[in-house]
């Protein structure tokens, strides 16, 4: 028994991904970065609770607040995308159902991102 | 696929089978809040998507938000953010080869289950205190 892989393993002749440690170095990384990003966001919301739409925009339209805001979406996004990527790999196992449900992930990540990322843009440039 | 792939083999026990402990539920707690605020997102698409928009499309945000139904939201997704967040400082201690002997998960597990408690806690006293509650 040299081999350990099983038969199926071996009939398929799929090996590594050839991605490394990438998903695990970035899962960290993201994490790491959305600690102070979503502190950061919660502060913020906390102290415009009151806030009227005037004083939210104004806050919003910042630019030094607008990167933290872009920063956090941009880090939040792929940790989340990494994540349920996850999630989907762990409990879905048709492969068609597998397959679309990692395609509607991408969608939805990167949906999300593009949005809040044209928002942020829209209120700091005008 | 040959016979000896598919044919049935033993299953380990699974959740209902093992008495529930406080590991095994921020295990879980933490894929669930992990969902939870991936779905959640959309929410602050919204919102941010509402600002840029102009006074009517905020002013609809404010009216969900200020809503009991809002607020329970933003209240579960506030403990979800905390939880998951103390969650993932838990596998940073752990990504460092430390404290995986029982003592210290049985610690580390009940700091971060009452910590993200507190934290939200704090976060909507501040919260209606800026409102001018009291």
């Amino acid at each position: 028994m040299s081999d350990m892989r099983t038969p199926l393993s071996r009939v398929r002749g799929l090996g590594s991904a050839k991605k490394g440690t990438e998903h695990f170095f970035m899962q960290r990384v993201t994490a790491l970065a959305n600690i102070p990003l979503t502190l950061f966001l919660v502060g913020a919301l906390v102290v415009h609770a009151g806030s009227d739409y005037a004083t939210m925009t104004a806050f919003l339209g910042n630019p030094f607040i607008g990167l933290i805001m872009l920063l956090l979406i941009v880090s939040a996004v792929y940790h989340m995308r990494l994540g349920l990527q996850v999630v989907i790999e762990d409990y879905i196992h048709g492969e068609a159902s597998k397959l679309l449900a990692l395609i509607a992930n991408q969608f939805f990540a990167f949906t999300i991102c593009v949005a809040c990322i044209l928002a942020v843009l829209k209120l700091v440039i005008g | 696929m040959t016979d000896q792939t598919t044919r049935a083999r033993p299953l380990s026990p699974h959740i209902q089978i093992y008495r529930w402990t406080l590991t095994m539920m921020l295990s879980i707690l933490h894929r669930a809040t992990g969902v939870a605020l991936y779905a959640g997102t959309v929410l602050l698409a919204w919102w941010l998507l509402a600002a840029a928009t102009g006074p009517e499309a905020y002013a609809q945000v404010k009216t969900v938000s200020s809503a009991w139904y809002g607020r329970l939201v933003l209240f579960g997704y506030s403990w979800a953010l905390f939880h998951h967040m103390f969650g993932g400082l838990r596998h940073f201690i752990w990504d460092t080869g430390r404290g995986f002997d029982l003592k210290h998960v049985e610690i580390i597990a009940r700091l971060t289950s009452l910590l993200p408690l507190i934290l939200t806690a704090s976060v909507w006293v501040a919260a209606y205190a800026y409102l001018g509650a009291f």
